[in-house]
């Protein structure tokens, strides 16, 4: 049924304010989305004013800089710090990112820093991606051949090694799944772009057998159809790669093997 | 209905839940197919409708007693028709949740497309026949 408030304890109320230490040259505030699951409190934006004279460049520099030296309960998840491990993945200014590639000069005004939208939140900006993985899992991303295993590798021409590219670069941070309309609205079923491009990436691969069995398992109005070329994927994707197109190939793929 | 969704299910179950479908290619595909037809039908039914602008109605009817024109009005009515019920089903499966809601509204929704298009191509019919 429709509803037409938010459940009480979904609304976002104001925190606490940290203020810059007396003296900072260059003052810029993260308002940054706060919950934790254990004190039955509402979620709340809490403003934390840092001196970026004193923090390193990117966004994630400065969720560090307030977990070690203002606020050692924010949690968020981080790795490499380099935009390769897709932890740090989170709604920065208003657009799904990575914290570690994003930087902070480039943001007007206050630094307004999310979860992922539309995942349930396990605490503070940690989304949970449980569903996320499981739906990976279901398009088998692995190599599956039916011919016996050769004495060497399995080759490949140039030309089909270069179909990977473009694909392979994906770190599986859902930044593109969790900015699409279809994923929030018919997430159960709809595989989301990231999962898209993900089962894509091996149907393309020449080296894969298992090709029809794969646009078998994806054949589906839900699990495939359910993408409407929105591009909120392709727009948002920091590692500058377009799942739209691969669903787009898929879906060719899927008209060409009947006609 | 259906499986269950028990928070102690496992979350790789949860997803493969009931499999694919096997389907939904032929929908996406027509309507595409139906899009690129209505292009040129709708440019030829509606040359033929401005053409018929400040006419009478026995003008209309001899107009329509053109099989070309009323051959093009049919497969356009129908058509467009067609591409409207396939692109509302995909509209109605977005954001109706609930699976008897959902079935409910098809089952509406399809019932007035079918309705009002068999009317508007029955009336095209009638023109082509009556004299």
């Amino acid at each position: 049924m429709v509803e037409f408030a938010l459940p009480r304890n979904s609304q976002v109320k104001t925190g606490k304010t940290h203020k810059a230490p007396a003296g900072a040259k260059k003052v810029k505030t993260f308002r940054v989305y706060r919950w934790n699951p254990d004190d039955g409190q509402n979620p709340h934006i809490d403003s934390y004013e840092i001196d970026l004279a004193d923090c390193a460049p990117m966004v994630l520099d400065a969720l560090i800089k307030i977990k070690n030296e203002i606020d050692p309960t924010l949690t968020f998840r981080r790795s490499c710090r380099e935009g390769i491990c897709g932890s740090c993945a989170m709604n920065i200014d208003g657009t799904n990112t990575l914290a570690c590639t994003k930087a902070i000069e480039d943001i007007d005004g206050d630094v307004k820093i999310y979860p992922l939208p539309h995942m349930p939140v396990i605490k503070d900006l940690v989304p949970d991606l449980t569903h996320f993985y499981a739906q990976y899992a279901s398009i088998k991303p692995w190599m599956q051949t039916q011919s016996p295993a050769p004495a060497r590798e399995r080759l490949q021409s140039k030309e089909d090694r270069d179909k990977i590219d473009g694909l392979y670069e994906c770190i599986l941070c859902a930044c593109c799944s969790t900015s699409c309309p279809s994923y929030w609205w018919n997430g159960d079923r709809y595989l989301g772009p990231a999962i898209l491009l993900q089962a894509y990436r091996w149907i393309i691969d020449s080296r894969d057998e298992m090709t029809g069995e794969r646009l078998d398992n994806l054949e589906d109005p839900f699990r495939l159809y359910r993408c409407h070329t929105i591009m909120n994927c392709a727009k948002t994707c920091p590692k500058g790669l377009n799942p739209a197109k691969a669903i787009a190939e898929i879906k060719k793929l899927m008209v060409e093997r009947r006609v | 209905m259906g499986k269950s969704n028990s928070a102690l299910r496992n979350p790789l179950g949860r997803v493969r839940g009931l499999g694919s479908a096997k389907e939904g290619t032929s929908h996406w595909w027509l309507q595409r197919v139906t899009s690129i037809a209505l292009i040129p039908l709708a440019i030829l039914f509606l040359a033929a409708i401005f053409s018929l602008v400040g006419a009478d109605w026995a003008q209309v009817r001899t107009a329509f007693h053109n099989p070309f024109v009323a051959i093009v009005g049919l497969l356009t009515v129908g058509t467009l028709f067609w591409h409207f019920k396939l692109g509302i089903q995909v509209v109605i499966e977005d954001y109706v949740h609930g699976e008897a809601a959902k079935i409910a509204t098809l089952f509406a929704v399809n019932a007035a497309i079918y309705v009002v298009g068999l009317a508007a191509m029955l009336s095209i019919v009638k023109m082509f026949l009556g004299d």
